[in-house]
């Protein structure tokens, strides 16, 4: 198991990396000179000097990488063109809003799916499975965004029971703020939680066709007591395995739906940093992001091999 | 199995016919804007804003007067082509690393094929594509190429794990054995031998697309104005909602049911293909 989780560290680092070189590359090397690209069309020359020797973008590509490297290791993002104050200090703030938003939207997605699919599964080929995957299938194909904008014109506007958009922040209080968050965690929840009932349905049907859960039913137990107390269990290993995948996926995919409610979250700054040519922000937040997407993947092969076996011998 | 009876499965296929009738509408109207549209979409017509639908507007009118019908053709054109586009460069980089892949596995190429794809895999497509546009400006052009990098990878793991199994048949043993290359074989042999799971994938990363690229428009990375496209509608829409709800309804709906289409015909197609499937029902 050690040897698995070393190897599986040795890629970890490697893909970060490569993916610190990528960003790099394309954020200060690709657009030319950096500061004339954030100052627009319309600089002096003086100014954009001004900037260039402010971002340290005098030194050669090289060592303004591990400049750049080297702070994110330690925690200096360097500092925001547009809003002057340390990037890490506006990340860390916007994190307040991102990190539990993606938490409230994977709550709500287990909270839709589970029941979702274990009720498909058990009652396979029913009137309720074929309903479920109805839903299920309309639910992946709705872009989240639109769905956000008519839960706003019924929620919001109509019946005004949320608002439309903006976050109060968590100083004036939890449930207030939780209810901001609400509408923009459904959204994000839909289209995640019917990918994870279809999964979650497949994946019981699976078990239920093992020759164990047949021997369980031969053996006196009901359809319900094979089901909950033996095939749930197993089929849960793929089940947890997309879960860990959806947390990353709804950490990036709330860039969207942050722009539809206004939440002061990272996907905002990511917008607000490019139409401001911000890329230092820009920059640090997709590392960030990428980072967690690497990280998290990296937990769940881990998780994975330690309930599976197979896995980590297999390798 | 004989054409005649593929054919005859892929009728009997509830999935596979509605959701190739609802995909087609939305490709028939987008190649039909081409040559005529119910009214010129550029043209402003502010006497006639905000109109509900009615016989002169099926779909009503927009904040500028225009006609939603004509604007959800041409936009059809838009999503479509780029998420077709996507497709293409996905499949067309995707396939030839998969297959290569396949061909030396074990080895460095095959190491440094994978490992790359890891990578592309770590990067949130969307993250993709704010990259590219916040370096390179948003355009039709780059959401293309920003959702056809994605695509790369998914095509790559889909080919080489096929090709892996069809390396260790017979029939390419004796390939092998007449002579043949690597390069011969996988393209000769083992492309053919994927062809299925490449159209079946291809339609789930087209629906994707399509997605994607409604995403990147509604915040503005996508298709510029002038050139409709059905995320640009929806964020035009989305400050007016209260006054014209129509106006957020309609592109909305057509995302929902082309998307729709495609999952479905996806999900026909892999039945048909599955041979498991296709035993059961001969």
């Amino acid at each position: 198991m050690l040897i698995y989780a070393l190897k599986r560290l040795r890629s970890l680092v490697l893909s970060l990396l490569v993916a610190s070189v990528v960003i790099f590359a394309v954020i200060e090397v690709v657009p030319g000179d950096p500061a004339a690209f954030m100052l627009g069309i319309n600089a002096q020359e003086d100014t954009i000097a001004a900037l260039r020797e402010e971002l340290g973008l005098n030194l050669s590509v090289y060592q303004r990488y591990f400049n750049w490297v080297g702070g994110l290791l330690s925690g200096d993002f360097g500092i925001s063109y547009t809003y002057r104050s340390p990037v890490a200090e506006i990340v860390t703030e916007r994190l307040w809003v991102s990190l539990p938003l993606a938490a409230y939207a994977l709550s709500l997605t287990v909270l839709l799916a589970f029941p979702a699919g274990i009720l498909a599964a058990s009652r396979r080929g029913s009137v309720t499975d074929l309903s479920v995957m109805g839903f299920t299938q309309l639910g992946v194909a709705i872009p989240n965004f639109w769905f956000a904008m008519l839960m706003v014109l019924a929620f919001a506007i109509n019946l005004r029971w949320f608002s439309a958009g903006g976050f109060p922040g968590w100083d004036e209080g939890f449930w207030i703020s939780m209810k901001s968050l609400t509408l923009p965690a459904i959204a994000l929840a839909l289209p995640q939680a019917s990918i994870l009932a279809r999964v979650m349905r497949s994946s019981l049907l699976d078990t239920l066709g093992e020759d164990y859960v047949r021997t369980c039913r031969a053996k006196g137990l009901s359809k319900a007591q094979a089901l909950w107390r033996h095939a749930l269990r197993n089929a849960l290993i793929p089940v947890l395995t997309i879960i860990g995948l959806q947390f990353s996926f709804l950490l990036a995919g709330a860039i969207i739906i942050e722009n539809v409610f206004f939440l002061p979250g990272l996907g905002r700054l990511v917008f607000q940093s490019i139409s401001q040519r911000d890329l230092i922000v820009v920059e640090s937040v997709v590392m960030l992001l990428v980072f967690a997407v690497i990280l998290v993947n990296f937990a769940v092969d881990i998780a994975y091999a330690l309930v599976d076996p197979r896995l980590r011998r297999g390798r | 199995m004989a054409e005649k009876s593929i054919l005859r499965l892929a009728l009997s296929s509830r999935n596979l016919i509605i959701g190739l009738a609802l995909s087609l509408v939305f490709v028939i109207a987008g190649l039909l804007s081409f040559l005529w549209t119910p009214y010129d979409v550029t043209m402003l017509d502010i006497p006639s804003r905000f109109q509900t639908p009615s016989a002169a507007h099926w779909l009503g009118t927009d904040h500028f007067g225009r006609d939603i019908l004509s604007m959800i053709m041409v936009g059809a054109r838009t999503s479509i082509a780029v998420a077709l586009v996507a497709v293409g460069i996905g499949m067309g980089l995707g396939v030839p690393l998969g297959l290569a892949a396949a061909a030396r596995k074990d080895s460095l190429l095959d190491d440094l094929i994978m490992r790359g794809n890891d990578l592309v895999f770590a990067f949130p497509s969307l993250l993709i594509a704010i990259l590219i546009t916040a370096v390179f400006g948003p355009s039709a052009l780059n959401a293309i190429i920003a959702i056809g990098v994605f695509n790369i990878p998914v095509f790559a793991r889909l080919v080489r794990g096929a090709a892996l199994s069809l390396w260790t048949l017979d029939y390419v043993l004796s390939a092998r054995v007449a002579g043949k290359g690597a390069a011969r074989i996988s393209f000769e042999h083992i492309l053919p031998n994927v062809a299925n799971l490449l159209i079946v994938q291809g339609t789930i990363q087209f629906s994707l697309g399509i997605l994607a690229e409604a995403s990147l428009s509604y915040v503005g990375l996508g298709a510029q104005p002038p050139i409709p496209s059905w995320g640009r509608m929806l964020a035009d829409s989305q400050t007016m909602i209260s006054l014209a709800p129509h106006m957020a309804l309609f592109p909305g709906l057509a995302i929902v049911l082309t998307v729709l289409g495609l999952n479905l015909a996806g999900d026909g197609l892999r039945d048909l293909f599955d041979p498991k499937l296709r035993k059961a029902r001969t």
